[in-house]
């Protein structure tokens, strides 16, 4: 019984594992393809818990092959619920290259940061305001101009 | 059976987790994808194994094969396509020398 117990423990610690170390990719990658590979990993993962949820260390696989008195099988519901979400995570990450392709061909450049930057720069000049918030800069000078009068009630009074 | 299905399944795990570091880790795009496309097909070896073969064959098929061949047209395309070939190779081992005569 106690190896049966690890075995399904190492399948819930790949899960787990592949899940965080996807999400720590998207969240934590400079480049823009990285974090696309870092997706394709935590969806795998997430594939991997699914079909562990059915998944009994005792039974077969679910193919009937007599109709008489048969073994217990694995669920083979969320199996086809996984075979489904495989196949559109290819369509998923099919969409993000090309929206790479194209953030390639307007911006030049694929570092999340820089990215950032000159669509934020783009935004601003289509729309003819100075920009006022940037990713580097602090906002305005320090230390801080004093706050206009009319906005004393909504700070509670003088202090 | 069980016995033996445990090392098998403790050393596919042990692939797979440390194929999807490489894949954050590495520093060529080629390698990253590389690493990715092992990730799946570790996995589709751990649904054979958990008694999912539909699953196993989908995602040997579309997981690692046609996944990969995306990523590596989107190299290609977004002009990260860059094998480290022999000028590389001869960097490092000219300044290692150069290290190794100023040292």
């Amino acid at each position: 019984m106690m190896p049966v117990l690890s075995l399904e423990l190492i399948l819930y610690t790949t899960a787990l594992g592949l899940i965080s170390i996807g999400l720590a990719g998207v969240v934590l990658s400079r480049h823009l393809f990285r974090m696309v590979l870092a997706l394709v990993i935590a969806e795998a993962g997430a594939n991997l818990m699914l079909v562990l949820a059915g998944y009994r260390w005792d039974a077969v696989a679910p193919i009937l092959t007599t109709l008489g008195e048969h073994p217990p099988m694995v669920d083979p519901v969320p199996q086809a619920m996984v075979l489904t979400a495989i196949v559109i995570g290819v369509g998923i990450q099919a969409l993000a290259v090309s929206i790479l392709i194209r953030i390639r061909q307007r911006y030049g450049t694929l570092d999340r940061s820089q990215v950032a930057e000159r669509m934020d720069a783009e935004i601003a000049d289509s729309a003819g305001i100075p920009r006022d918030v940037s990713q580097e800069s602090p906002l305005g000078e320090r230390p801080l101009p004093s706050l206009p009068d009319s906005t004393v009630e909504i700070r509670g009074g003088h202090s | 059976m069980t016995e033996i299905e445990l090392w098998i399944v403790m050393l596919l795990a042990l692939m797979v987790l440390s194929a999807a570091v490489m894949v954050l880790l590495v520093k060529n795009h080629i390698a990253a994808v590389a690493a990715a496309s092992v990730v799946s097909l570790g996995l589709a070896l751990l649904f054979v194994l958990m008694r999912a073969p539909d699953v196993a064959m989908t995602e040997a098929a579309v997981g690692a094969g046609l996944s990969s061949l995306i990523l590596a047209l989107a190299l290609r395309r977004l002009g990260l396509w860059r094998v480290d070939g022999v000028k590389t190779q001869v960097n490092l081992i000219k300044a290692n020398g150069e290290g190794h005569q100023d040292a």
